[in-house]
């Protein structure tokens, strides 16, 4: 297994993550792309905006890289996310996994979306035409 | 002693840090530092959650507090 990569960037250019990935003992590469989406319960949204604790969020998004690798066998791990104001359509977080077969990085990459979601501090502020929003600050 | 703050925490609070450096008794604990905000801002009790970090890690009610660490709440989170 090399190393992970892990990073929070201004911006998240996703093509090059393919060959990140590659790896002579992979079979399968799996990648999830999570992008800003148009519309929340009917409301149109005009952009988002990210913000993160740096320090503690590399650190967390390393935790869970390196809690699939100990799950799965895997050869490659990426974990990027975006900060910054973003629009519809753009991407804001890449996660891949590649492997010698297809199912270990189906699962982790699964996996650490998911752990991402729940534990690393980052945080999203919708901005609608006439309000704006910290995405699940309230119950 | 300085409490970093991040999302809904810095509206709330209405900037980005909270100086306790003057402040007669600091926190002894993350359990203290709770109290402590939850009587200042009674808009935390809102939120879904709050977790408070120590040196860059989430860290428990009993973990004690001292005066050069590095304080962040932590609002609950929203990435991907």
């Amino acid at each position: 297994m090399k190393e992970p990569i892990i990073e929070i960037v201004d911006i998240l250019n996703v093509d090059g993550v393919y060959k990140e990935l590659s790896h002579p003992q992979s079979g399968g590469i799996c990648v999830f792309v999570g992008t800003v989406r148009e519309f929340t319960n009917n409301e149109e949204v005009v952009s988002l905006e990210f913000e993160t604790y740096k320090a503690m969020a590399v650190k967390e998004m390393r935790k869970i890289a390196d809690q699939a690798v100990e799950k799965w066998q895997l050869n490659k791990v990426v974990i990027r996310h975006a900060v910054g104001a973003k629009e519809i359509e753009e991407p804001v977080v890449v996660i891949g996994a590649s492997s010698a077969h297809r199912d270990a990085c189906f699962v982790a990459c699964r996996f650490m979306i998911d752990t991402l979601k729940e534990t690393v501090p980052i945080w999203k502020k919708e901005i609608f035409k006439n309000k704006t929003v910290w995405v699940s600050a309230h119950p | 002693m300085e409490l970093l703050l991040f999302g809904i925490a810095k509206d709330i609070v209405g900037k980005s840090i909270i100086d306790l450096s003057n402040s007669d008794t600091l926190p002894q604990s993350v359990a203290e530092l709770k109290k402590l905000l939850a009587i200042e801002y009674p808009d935390f009790s809102k939120l879904t959650s709050l977790a408070i970090a120590v040196n860059s890690e989430y860290a428990a009610d009993d973990v004690a507090l001292k005066k050069d660490d590095e304080i962040a709440i932590i609002p609950p989170v929203s990435g991907g």
